[in-house]
Parts: structure tokens; C-alpha cells; sequence
């Protein structure tokens, strides 16, 4: 069966039509590809969290030297980190290294009872980031790329940077768009916050001027064309809208956002001199313009090896740029409606391995380990499930990875039955508990004791 | 000279075409208009006359500019050298086309890109979700570009992949069994069936119980380790537990619309499957082939999607599908051969450029269909022009890997080894099998890399070629000439000579930087980042 003559053919969608509505957001978007009632919901519903930061410890950050810490357990389990100190609220203690978020405890709730029990870097940084366990035969997108999708388009979104962005590399090791499909991926800045200058990938150049770059810009355009005599071509105006958008932040305001130098001295060695410290300055600058979602993939958490010596230089760091950035959003009056996350794929053995050849070192452990909320509608200064007197068991209030992203979800105002795309199949249930994919016996319910009722 | 003013000429006619009317839709073409068109062979006979019951008159042949670059990019993922399109562009010989195409096909990168492709297809990968982990995958994108390079007939390519057994090291195929997440029967078949025959997990041209037999030719599969880190064997498993369906009954293998089979406890189900899948009398395996390499080349299946033969579309030309089924499996499924069928056939060589008469023509070929660069062939490019290259590594697992230097994307075995760069331009994840896994639509994301990254940047400054080729600055429009050929693959037109010319010679710029931007703006050309 053939369809013959125009009459018929020429009825269907063009691929000019199909690729600007592909491409370009808004209300072109092909009908039945996107959940429409989930973003008239966030619309309409204004939930409280509007962004979410995510501080990522690449690698498997130690629970037991940072908040939850086991002074009485010995040297075998704290290493050189044995003490624990007060915080700002009552009754909760952390590591000793960690003094200036001690400060700050009052407007983050700990998370001691998260267990997956997967110690493989990639498969438990699937399961946290995604909320699924591996092997249902779809490769699930991580939450940066739900957030963005639900919260990072037209008409929720309005400004022209990114709507997900990772401070400065992307993840490696894990696809964070799965089965959404490249256009989901985030983007990463690249370059280093705490150089100067600091030169975004593709928004800030180390070494062209403005003046220079309208001078291409404007050769540009006399010499293509190609550009020029295809222009009815869906795909070549494709490239010409993408183009122009590109030169709108190239030479246009949202790019400022970059600019560290125009922050106070003070306000930067608040945050710390250092990648970390730089890149959570940034954060918050990207928060105020409004990007949905910011990973900050802080890498070199991986200490089977000395891992002592490597925590005298992290923990600072992370102690400093950490509290910086949630006392400063609070004080901008933007921690209501940012979420902070603080958390690696999984936590470190609480048994330090004195013997050769990690001399102090900690391995992966899955079965318990820590995370950390702020903002955007969670409880401060709250603790939330609890490990045995050596942090190696939950004994109470276990927090599966999906437990905790579904609380997200609904924090952020994606409703239990919203959809997500799937590039290759028919559209997918967002939260994982709708989907139907979680074991009774494998959650401890969304975290509704430190989120507003 | 005299070439680039007939290419001057060419690039008025070919991207302008006639002036447009209103609404073309309206009218019928004039009957002239399919009275030229050039049959190279039986393709174009067919195609030529889908297109006329169509009433969409192709576009001109194209250029031998045009030709030049999309067959080397379609073929290698590469450009010509500016040597080799200066000979193409100046052989008077008639046959030139086919005898390119012919080299082309022989050549190393052509195993390579090749192997790229099917590489996302069997989702060669060291890591998540594959885990065949590095030696493994290695050695399978080895045997794989090996098979592509010898051109290894594709039903026993077929065969070796669905019938290997022993190491994953030393008998790379049997990695077919190992990348998934789950080695269960029930989604090897569903690969299998997705890879081999064009057809979905969802499509119900098999039912689910059709499905179940299908995967039960699998379930007498076994994996073990080996003292050998991260070795595995996978082997025939004569003791293995029957295969259960939903309803806990033993579910026997079965060919769908046929009796079960009872194979005896001491037969490996598998090359009986292979005796099914790749006989000639199997609807869909050459047509599966076939439509996969048409769309690769065309960017457009005769049936879309790519790998949804029996999906809700019908193949735009029958006739055109069942031709080259016969003819893959007359010439002993040789891929090369039809490769060299279709890349002769004057429909691939279409111009790019639309008429009035065919601009509507969206899911046909009455014109070349112009597509993003990929993400691989596109970096290699801008590696091979400045001469400077990437590093690829992977940090995990360990120990790391590390490419050299010479590395091009296209031959990257390890589908976990990536770039930045190759993420933000889609390369595919390898999470699935489905062709839709790569995304070459560009965005604005994309373009403002191009436009203003520190990446593409710092190879034309640090370029030493484009430095050897600055330093010979005397004579202006010798400059200009070799870096059109060497970006475009193509001499500058009269007019374009001269804008750069004036552009380089401008007394309020800096020479270094003039030149540096005119490579820059060539470089952020539409004509340079599609394929046309």
C-alpha cells in the first residue's frame, strides 16, 4: 500500500514543521510528547522550591567524618577525626572538621539513615541520582535532567542560560539525560571558578574581546553562503536559530552571571579560594537568575588510600564553601525556595583499613550513609534516622535513594503522575513510587517528618 | 579559476534555484523537469519513478565539490586532504565518482566508522549499563572493525554474534551475551530481534508468547569468571534450569508461528536460532540491513523509524526495499557491495538544494537531505584541519585509561571514553540499540561551543599547520585558496576570495588575528558544520 500524489503527502507533518517543534520549546512542542498538566501544575500550584542545588562527592564521601560522626567507637573507626562537636542545633553533633557548618545546622536537616547497599560506583551513583535501581531494561534519567525538563522550559523558564548546569565537568561514568536523550544533558561550564579570568565553555572567552567578537560575527554572516542560499532548508535555519541564540548570550546580560570578579572580596574568601569554595559562589549567582538546577560534581572523594591526609585537605574546603552558600542563601532570602543536597553515591567503611597497603584508608559502603537537605521547604536542624554505635547499620528510619527523590519531586511541585519522555518509547512516570517500581520492603516512605505538611 | 567561477555559477543555481511562487503545492510541475535525471543504476530507475508518481521532481546532481566532501564524510567521517580534493576536483575522468567510492570503501577509516556505528548498536561500553569493562570492550570494537574491515558476509557476521561462545577477551563476540544490565533470556531476545530484525519490544508483529519462544533459544546460557581478572567465560550450559514464563511453565524454544521445539538436553538452542533468523527466507533480516545502511547514508530510512520495520509507517517505496533486500542476499549479503550501489546511484548524489517542485518532499529523496555533522566525525575534523588533538581518557575504572593524542573520536572502541565535547554534540550513550539514541539536531548550546569555546579556540591558535600556512603570508590569495580547500573542501568563489582578502588586509586589524578569524568563521559555517 502506497500513498501516491501529493494530495495525501502533503497533508502530513513536514520535517520543517517537526523539527522546529523538536527543537524549539513552548507550545510547538508535539502534542502527546509533553505532559502539558504537569506544567500547568507548577504554574498554577507555585510550589516553594524553584531550584535545587546538588553537591555532588564524586567518589563516596566518609559519613563518620562528616555528619555522623562515632566518638566513642575508637581510633578503628574515627581515625584521626574522634571528636564531635555542637552545633547551632540543640542536641545534634557533627565531625570536629567540620566547624563552620556547625554553624549553620539550624537550617539543614541530616540524613543518617540512607542505605542502598550497592558498594559499585556506577550503580549506586545510578540509584541515588536516579531514584531506581538498575536492570528494568530503561536507563533512567538523573534528577538534574527531570528538574530541568519539568522547571527548565518555556513558559516555566524564561531566561536563555541553561536550565541544568554542572559546575565544572559533567559526571562521566553515567548518563545524566538516560532515556530523555541528549538534549537533556547538562551543561558544563568547564574552565575554573577560581581562576582569573574565569572562562566559560562557549559563554565567556578567555581571549577574544567583545569587539573582536562582533567583528566574526559579523564576517560570519557576509561569508557563509551556504547559510544564506539554503535558508528554506528546516535544518540550516535550525543551525541559524541556534546561532542567534548562541550570540544573545555570548554578547547579551545573562552571561554575567559568570562574572565572579564583580563580588566583593570579602564574599570571596567567604566561599574559599578554591575550585570547590568558587564554584558554590557561583551556584548561588546562578540561583539568582533562576537556573533550576546546579551540580556541583566536586571530585576526589575516592580515599581507599590514605584517607586521612586527603580529608585535612577536603573537609575544609567543603566545610568552607558549604556553610558559605547556605548562610548566603539564606540571608538573600533564598533558601525557602532553593534545595540544597548534599551527598555522594554512597558513604565510606566506618572500619578504617590501617593495613597495607590503603595505611588509613576507607572503602565503599553502601549499607549506611549520610546525606544532607536544605531549603525549599525542608525542616532545619533536624536529624533524620540513625546509625548503630559504629555507623555500619541503620537501625532506624532507613532512607532509600528513591525515598529521597520523590520527596524532591514533590517539594518541588512534579506531581506524583507526571511523565517524562523517553526518546524510544512511550512517555514514563516521573516519580518512582507512581511507576510502581518500589519494593515495600525496600523504603522508608518520602521524608514527610521534615517536609511541610 | 576557471573552476571556482563555474562553482560560483553552480552555487547560484544549486542553493537559489528558480524564484519561488506562492504555493507550488497548487500546481503540477512541468513535465521537463523528469526528463533529465541521470539512472547510474536499477536504485535510480526505482526511485526515479516513486518520485514522478509523486510528482516531485528531483534536484540537480550535485557538485563535484559537494560529492567530494559528503561521500568522504559519509564513508570515513573524515575530510579530504586539500591533495586529494585538489585531484578529484581537477580529474577529467567520467568515472571518477565510482572510482572514489570504490577507494573510499577500502580505506582503514571506513572500518572505523563503520565500527563506531555498529559499536552504539551492540553498545560497546566499559561501564554502566554494559559493564563489559575495558579489556572486553576493546577487544570486541576490535573484532567488530575487524569483521567491517574484512567485510565479513553479514549473515555470518550475524551468526558469529548470536552463536559465540568462550572469553570475552579471546573470543570477543560472545560480549553479545554480556552487555546488559540483566543477562536474562527475555531481553538478549528482545535485542536481538531489535538488532537483527528491526522490530520493538512493543510492536506486536510478535506476541508475547512469540517473544517468550524467541527468548527461550537463550536460556541455556551460562557465565563464569576465570582466574584472569575480569575474564568471563560464557558457555553452553547443558545443566541450565528450564525456562519459565510468567505463568511458571516451562516455555520450550520456539520459532514464531511454529510448533516448539524439543531440542535434546545436549543442543545449543542458538545457531538453530541463527538458522532462522539469518535464512533468506526470514522477512525481515536483510531488509533490516538494508534499511539501517540506507539510512545511514541518507540520514532516512525507506521505512521510518530506522529500526521499526513493522512499525505504523509504511516504506516509502516498496519496490525500493524488496530491490536491495534481493540483491543484498543475490550478492551473499556483501555490505560493501551495497554500499557501492547506493553511493554510485545518482539519487545519493542528489544536490542538496530544493526546488520549489520538491522542498515538500519531507519524507522522500528528491533531494539530499542535509543533516548536523555527528559528534565524532565533527571533532575529528577540527582535529585533523589544526592538526591539534584531543585527550580522551577514562578515569574509571581503573586502572585509567589514556588515548594518545592522534586519537580520533570516530575510532574510540570504549563507548564509556567521552569528551565533553562529544556529550554536548549527542553522542549516543550506548545505554540502548535504538539509532534514535544519537542526536545530531543543533542547539543553541552547541553553537555558542563553536562560536566562542576556549576549546575550538585554542586549536587554531595553537595550529601548527594553519601556522606554517600564515607564515606564508605574501601571497594573500594562495592563503585563502588552501584554507577553503582545506575547511571546505573547495576553492573560494571570486566574491568570497575577495571578502576574505579584504578582511585579512584590513589596516584596523591585526594580520595574525584576521587570519585566525577567517579560519574561525569557516569553521562556524553552516556549510562547513552540515552535511550537504
Amino acid at each position: 500500500m502506497k500513498n501516491k500524489g501529493k494530495g495525501i503527502l502533503r497533508g502530513r507533518i513536514s520535517r520543517k514543521r517537526f523539527l522546529r517543534s523538536a527543537v524549539f520549546g513552548a507550545g510547538v512542542l508535539l502534542s502527546g510528547f509533553i505532559d502539558s498538566k504537569a506544567f500547568a501544575d507548577i504554574i498554577e500550584k507555585k510550589p516553594k522550591a524553584k531550584s535545587m542545588i546538588q553537591l555532588w562527592m564524586w567518589g563516596g564521601p566518609p559519613h563518620l567524618d562528616t555528619f555522623d560522626p562515632k566518638p566513642a567507637a575508637g581510633r578503628d573507626y574515627t581515625g584521626n577525626l574522634g571528636r564531635a562537636i555542637d552545633t547551632n542545633a540543640p542536641g545534634i553533633k557533627i565531625n570536629q572538621a567540620l566547624p563552620l557548618l556547625a554553624k549553620q545546622a539550624d537550617k539543614y536537616a541530616i540524613l543518617r539513615g540512607m542505605t542502598h547497599n550497592n558498594n559499585g560506583h556506577e550503580t549506586a551513583a545510578y540509584m541515588v541520582q536516579t531514584g531506581r535501581k538498575p536492570g528494568e531494561g530503561l536507563v533512567y534519567p538523573g534528577i538534574g535532567a527531570v528538574v530541568s525538563y519539568f522547571k527548565g522550559q518555556q513558559p516555566v523558564y524564561k531566561s536563555p542560560l541553561p536550565p541544568y548546569i554542572t559546575l565544572t565537568t559533567p559526571q562521566g561514568r553515567f548518563s545524566e539525560c538516560g532515556f530523555m536523550g541528549s538534549k537533556y544533558k547538562p551543561f558544563s561550564t568547564g574552565g575554573d571558578p577560581n581562576r582569573e579570568p574565569f572562562a566559560v565553555e562557549g559563554i565567556v572567552s578567555e581571549t577574544v574581546n567583545d569587539d573582536r567578537q562582533k567583528s566574526r560575527k559579523d564576517f560570519l554572516k557576509e561569508i557563509d553562503s551556504f547559510a544564506r542560499s539554503m535558508m528554506s532548508d528546516p535544518l540550516v535555519k535550525v543551525l541559524d536559530t541556534g546561532q542567534q541564540e548562541a550570540y544573545s548570550v555570548i554578547l547579551g546580560e545573562a552571561r554575567k552571571a559568570f562574572l565572579l570578579s564583580v563580588e566583593s572580596k570579602e564574599t570571596r574568601d567567604l566561599y574559599g579560594r578554591n575550585t570547590f569554595g568558587q564554584s558554590c559562589l557561583l551556584a548561588r549567582k546562578l540561583v539568582q537568575q533562576g537556573v533550576p538546577y546546579i551540580t556541583i560534581n566536586y571530585r576526589g572523594w575516592d580515599t581507599h588510600k590514605k584517607h586521612f591526609e586527603a580529608m585535612n585537605q577536603k573537609l575544609p574546603e567543603l566545610d568552607r564553601g558549604m556553610a558559605a552558600l547556605i548562610s548566603e542563601l539564606a540571608s538573600f532570602g533564598l533558601l525557602d525556595s532553593t534545595i540544597v543536597w548534599w551527598s555522594g553515591e554512597f558513604g565510606r567503611s566506618p572500619k578504617v583499613a590501617w593495613e597495607d597497603p590503603w595505611y588509613g584508608g576507607r572503602h565503599h559502603y553502601g549499607k549506611a550513609f549520610s546525606a544532607v537537605v536544605a531549603g525549599g521547604g525542608f525542616k532545619g536542624g533536624t536529624v533524620v534516622g540513625k546509625t548503630d554505635d559504629t555507623g555500619e547499620n541503620v537501625v532506624e528510619r532507613p532512607i532509600y535513594p528513591w525515598d529521597l527523590i520523590a520527596s524532591f519531586y514533590e517539594l518541588l511541585g512534579i506531581e506524583k503522575d507526571a511523565k517524562i519522555p523517553n526518546v524510544s518509547g512511550p512517555s514514563v512516570y516521573a516519580n518512582p513510587f507512581t511507576a510502581g517500581a518500589i519494593n515495600s520492603k525496600e523504603t522508608g516512605g518520602i521524608l514527610s517528618e521534615i517536609m511541610p505538611s | 579559476m576557471r573552476i571556482a567561477a563555474l562553482f560560483c555559477i553552480l552555487l547560484v543555481f544549486a542553493f537559489t534555484g528558480a524564484p519561488r511562487c506562492e504555493d507550488a503545492s497548487e500546481q503540477e510541475p512541468p513535465a521537463e523537469l523528469f526528463t533529465h535525471f541521470k539512472i547510474n543504476n536499477h536504485i535510480d530507475e526505482i526511485v526515479f519513478s516513486e518520485l514522478k508518481d509523486r510528482m516531485y521532481p528531483p534536484s540537480e546532481t550535485c557538485s563535484d565539490e559537494v560529492f567530494l566532501r559528503r561521500v568522504f564524510l559519509d564513508t570515513l567521517g573524515l575530510l579530504p586532504v586539500s591533495q586529494e580534493a585538489r585531484s578529484f576536483l581537477a580529474d577529467k575522468s567520467s568515472d571518477k565518482r565510482e572510482k572514489l567510492v570504490a577507494n573510499l570503501l577500502e580505506r582503514p577509516e571506513f572500518a572505523d566508522y563503520l565500527g563506531m556505528k555498529w559499536g552504539d548498536l551492540l553498545r560497546i561500553k566499559a561501564e554502566f549499563p554494559s559493564n563489559l569493562w575495558p579489556n572486553a570492550s576493546q577487544a570486541y570494537a576490535r573484532w567488530v572493525h575487524d569483521c567491517v574491515r574484512d567485510n565479513m558476509p553479514y549473515d555470518i557476521f550475524a551468526r558469529k554474534l548470536l552463536t559465540a561462545s568462550g572469553s570475552n577477551f579471546r573470543d570477543p563476540a560472545v560480549n553479545f551475551f554480556r552487555a546488559f544490565q540483566e543477562r536474562t533470556p527475555a531481553l538478549i531476545g528482545e535485542n536481538a530481534v531489535l538488532v537483527f530484525l528491526g522490530i520493538r519490544p512493543e510492536n506486536t508483529v510478535f506476541s508475547a508468547e512469540q517473544r517468550l519462544g524467541i527468548a527461550a533459544f537463550f536460556s541455556r546460557l551460562g557465565y563464569k569468571g576465570t582466574e584472569e581478572w575480569k575474564e568471563e567465560i560464557v558457555y553452553f550450559d547443558p545443566d541450565a534450569k528450564p525456562f519459565l514464563g510468567p505463568d511458571g511453565k516451562e516455555v520450550l524454544p520456539r520459532f514464531p508461528g511454529k510448533e516448539p521445539l524439543s531440542l535434546g538436553p545436549d543442543v545449543d538452542p542458538r545457531p538453530v536460532l541463527a538458522d532462522w533468523l539469518v535464512s533468506k527466507d526470514n522477512p525481515w533480516f536483510a531488509k533490516c540491513m538494508v534499511n539501517r545502511l540506507w539510512y545511514w547514508f541518507f540520514g532516512y530510512g525507506i521505512v521510518n523509524e530506522p529500526d521499526d520495520l513493522a512499525g505504523a509507517h509504511d516504506a516509502w517505496s516498496d519496490e525500493l526495499l524488496s530491490y536491495l533486500e534481493k540483491e543484498f542476499v543475490a550478492h551473499k549479503f556483501d555490505v560493501k557491495y551495497l554500499c557501492r550501489e547506493i553511493l554510485s546511484s545518482n539519487t545519493y548524489q542528489l544536490s542538496a538544494a530544493a526546488t520549489k517542485w520538491n522542498e515538500e518532499d519531507s519524507d522522500g529523496f528528491s533531494h539530499y537531505r542535509i543533516r548536523r555533522l555527528e559528534a565524532e566525525p565533527l571533532i575529528d575534523i577540527v582535529c585533523e584541519i589544526t592538526g591539534v588533538g584531543e585527550s580522551y581518557q577514562s578515569m574509571i575504572p581503573e586502572p585509567f585509561t589514556f588515548l594518545p593524542y592522534s586519537q580520533r573520536a570516530v575510532a574510540i572502541q570504549d563507548g564509556s571514553i567521552t569528551s565533553p565535547f562529544l556529550e554536548l554534540f549527542g553522542k549516543p550513550p550506548r545505554n540502548t540499540s535504538y539509532l534514535s539514541e544519537r542526536n545530531s539536531v543543533p542547539t543553541a548550546a552547541q553553537m555558542q561551543h563553536f562560536l566562542n569555546s576556549g576549546q575550538i579556540e585554542r586549536k587554531i591558535e595553537q595550529s601548527r599547520p594553519l601556522q606554517q600556512l600564515f607564515n606564508f603570508r605574501k601571497d594573500d590569495k594562495a592563503v585563502i585558496n588552501e584554507i577553503f580547500l582545506r575547511v571546505l573542501s573547495r576553492y573560494p568563489s571570486e566574491q568570497e576570495r575577495k571578502l576574505a582578502a579584504d578582511y585579512l588586509t584590513d589596516p584596523k586589524k591585526k594580520y595574525n588575528e584576521a587570519f585566525f578569524d577567517i579560519v574561525w568563521s569557516l569553521m562556524n559555517s553552516s556549510e562547513f558544520l552540515l552535511r550537504h
